[in-house]
């Protein structure tokens, strides 16, 4: 076998650290456009997916133009803030930041019966990675008409079942808001939910971790929303 | 150099057909076998990994293969898997920018072909010591036989799963619905996976004899 010498493997090991990168970069930046329209289809998705209409990533932005027809953003006192696209809004770093200083985004839509659903963001912790999803409200404010949530990397068959029609679909007609408008939010229950309750669901059987992580996530950021939604309740009245 | 055999020479064949059959790397080499349970629960997933792993043990196997005599071998190792990786990341960019959907079902497995035992040992084992085009036939060869492998179990269990092939509902257009038949749960779950594997090494073994071992 040839031999090499030390400066020979040196020279080696970088030009192809060099080369390497070099064909990354320029893969990474070529397609990097592509990939973040599929991104924002896909979130596009999940916001239509929490009013319960399904769609592929063909028809998505078409239903979404139809279906989605406002938005805008507003601080935890329940204040609009202007000049900020609701779209763009990254929950997870606003989660980070302090009660205060964080920006919401509510979007609207009109339905074909006419009613209008809100749907704000929420955003939290599994058990392996961040869980996400999006929360849409009655024009009450208080009842759920639908959620979507994902994950990056629940385990399949037990923390990834929260994105699951059967899951999503208990969160339907459940009240973030008691009979003195309270917020409690929504919880989770181990063993099974009382099924007259009106704000408790299932959790998942060998998810507990990730059960826990979403009651907390939509306790967390539900909360921060609910000056918004007593407001809109008050100006109801 | 004179002497160049050609291109197809039963040589040559034999290191694309082969491991289809009796140097099969799941059924006989039982590698790879975690990816192989992972993501075989539909079809459309088994044949776009199928595809990226052709695409990334062929790759490999070439550019290794041409360097081969540039490698220094105390290195070797990190310079095979420097190639795998990047080529893996090339395929995942790619199915990110185009397949989203199945990138998203294939999740970390796109990433996790870096670590398949496949393609780390055909580059040690026959790209190191041969020409860029037995290598890269080898790799086809190999990664092809991975993929077979990947479509049948594919297959079957989105078949028998979800009564669907491809996506589209095969069976309830044949209306065994009405007649009582049920899709099997069990079959989207990863232990049929390995015992669909059981079943095919079964068939294959019993049916070649080269593959029968004595006493």
């Amino acid at each position: 076998m040839k031999s090499f010498s030390n400066t020979y493997i040196f020279v080696f090991s970088t030009i192809m650290v060099v080369v390497v990168a070099a064909l990354l970069s320029t893969a990474a930046m070529v397609l990097q456009p592509l990939q973040e329209k599929n991104i924002e289809i896909q979130k596009k998705r999940n916001i239509l997916s929490s009013i319960r209409i399904k769609s592929s990533a063909k028809d998505a932005e078409e239903l979404y133009e139809k279906y989605i027809t406002g938005s805008f953003v507003i601080n935890t006192v329940g204040k609009e803030q202007k000049g900020v696209d609701a779209f763009k809004i990254e929950m997870v770093s606003q989660m980070r930041k302090s009660l205060e200083q964080r920006s919401l985004p509510v979007f609207i839509s009109s339905l074909e019966d006419g009613k209008k659903k809100y749907i704000v963001a929420v955003q939290g912790k599994g058990l392996w990675g961040p869980i996400y999803g999006f929360v849409a409200l009655n024009d009450d404010f208080i009842t759920i008409y639908g959620t979507n949530f994902n994950h990056d990397s629940e385990t399949p068959g037990l923390g990834a079942e929260i994105n699951t029609d059967w899951f999503g679909a208990q969160f339907a007609d459940k009240k973030i808001f008691n009979k003195n408008l309270e917020f409690i939010s929504i919880d989770l229950v181990k063993g099974g939910a009382d099924p007259e309750s009106l704000n408790e669901v299932d959790a998942i059987s060998g998810g507990t971790l990730t059960s826990d992580g979403l009651e907390k996530m939509l306790y967390d950021c539900l909360s921060s929303y609910q000056t918004y939604f007593k407001n809109q309740m008050n100006n109801i009245k | 150099m004179n002497d160049r055999e050609p291109l197809f020479s039963s040589k040559n064949m034999k290191l694309l057909t082969n491991p289809l059959n009796i140097d099969n790397p799941i059924t006989v080499q039982v590698l790879g076998v975690c990816s192989a349970l992972a993501i075989t629960v539909k079809l459309e997933p088994s044949v776009v990994m199928a595809i990226s792993v052709v695409v990334v043990l062929a790759v490999s196997n070439v550019v290794i293969s041409a360097l081969r005599k540039m490698i220094p071998p105390r290195i070797r190792i990190i310079v095979q898997l420097t190639v795998i990786a990047t080529m893996v990341i090339l395929v995942d960019q790619v199915l990110k920018a185009f397949a989203y959907d199945v990138s998203k079902q294939l999740s970390v497995f796109v990433g996790l072909i870096i670590t398949n035992c496949i393609i780390m040992g055909r580059l040690e084992a026959f790209a190191m010591g041969n020409r860029p085009w037995p290598a890269f036939l080898d790799g086809i060869g190999n990664s092809a036989g991975y993929g077979l492998i990947l479509v049948i179990v594919g297959l079957l269990r989105e078949l028998l799963g979800s009564g669907e092939i491809w996506g589209y509902p095969i069976l309830e257009k044949l209306g065994v619905y009405n007649i009582g038949y049920e899709n099997n749960g069990l079959m989207i779950l990863p232990p049929m996976a390995l015992i669909i594997i059981g079943v095919i090494i079964w068939v294959q073994r019993s049916r070649t004899k080269e593959l029968i071992e004595e006493s």
